[in-house]
């Protein structure tokens, strides 16, 4: 079976584990993850290695997950590949502005395995 | 000081995401619905989901005060917009360790950063998760990134908070508690 080589971007180390963890329960195997603790070092992981899934916090110091998806957009990096925001904003206006930056889904912290599986695997082809 | 500076970093985010006249207009009513901002189920509702969620762990409201240890974690994440103030986790060291492993499924001996980092974690979620009860809160206030203190018998004041809610938890034999403080309602 392929590779899901996802991006995770978070300024939590922590968080960044978790969604991991999320990921392979959702049955996402074999999966291979890069980790970016800001929107900065994601753009620059982009840049080196392919990747079919990105998932992005927003709240994020130095360059938040909005500027993050509009750069790699802006970029023409990772074309066609779905991005995931994983964040504690929940309100309509910032789901609204994360669609509009190019955003395919939005997963609201606190989640479950089964939220993560429900918005993901439709993304991948793979529900 | 601290505190100062995770609200001016909330207000910032907060004054990005506002388009003004809107929050004017929100403000009004946000002000009317003091009763429903400081209402404290909604932390009750919140730090139920975040605990179950998260760490996979029921928690239950707790009368008195924990007990003070000498070691302590706060983490302090600032709101910013309509409503200013904060929402503050404090723990002893030992309840950090059990609730930073729930979280990862790692194990901790001390108080590291990852520990920390999952305090500053939990502590966001919480805001994120409260100032999503109230929906111009969860529109018109911004948080501020997660700030951490660990140290010995230190106390955290407040002058003249417009309100306060602080509530005791236990679970799994540690406690936790959870303060909202806001100082500033448009």
């Amino acid at each position: 079976m392929q590779e899901i080589r996802t991006l995770i971007v978070d300024d939590s180390a922590v968080m960044r584990k978790i969604v991991e963890r999320a990921l392979r329960q959702a049955g996402l195997d074999p999966l291979v993850v890069h980790e970016a603790g800001s929107g900065s070092e994601g753009l620059e992981l982009l840049k080196a290695k392919p990747v079919d899934l990105i998932l992005s916090d927003i709240n994020m110091p130095s360059m938040d997950g909005l500027e993050f998806l509009r750069q790699i957009r802006a970029q023409s990096l990772a074309p066609g590949v779905p991005v995931v925001m994983i964040t504690t904003e929940s309100s309509e206006e910032h789901v609204k502005q994360a669609i509009q930056a190019g955003a395919r889904g939005y997963i609201r912290k606190p989640f479950t395995p089964e939220q993560v599986k429900e918005r993901v695997l439709p993304l991948l082809g793979a529900a | 000081m601290l505190l100062n500076g995770v609200r001016s970093a909330a207000n910032a985010r907060g004054r990005m995401r506002g388009a003004e006249e809107r929050e004017r207009r929100m403000a009004i009513s946000l002000r009317e619905s003091v009763g429903q901002v400081s209402d404290p189920k909604h932390l009750e509702e919140s730090v139920d989901e975040v605990f179950r969620l998260m760490l996979g762990a029921e928690c239950r409201r707790a009368t008195e005060e924990p007990a003070r240890e000498a070691d302590s974690v706060t983490a302090v994440v600032g709101f910013g917009g309509l409503l200013s103030g904060a929402c503050v986790f404090t723990c002893g060291g030992q309840a950090s360790l059990k609730i930073a492993a729930q979280m990862t499924g790692m194990e901790f001996a001390e108080i590291d950063d990852t520990v920390k980092d999952a305090m500053g974690e939990i502590c966001n979620i919480l805001a994120g998760a409260w100032k999503g009860k109230v929906p111009e809160l969860a529109a018109h206030c911004g948080l501020s990134v997660p700030a951490v203190i660990t140290g010995r018998d230190y106390k955290l004041h407040v002058q003249a908070p417009e309100f306060q809610l602080r509530h005791a938890y236990r679970f799994d034999g540690a406690s936790f508690e959870v303060t909202i403080v806001c100082d500033g309602l448009q």
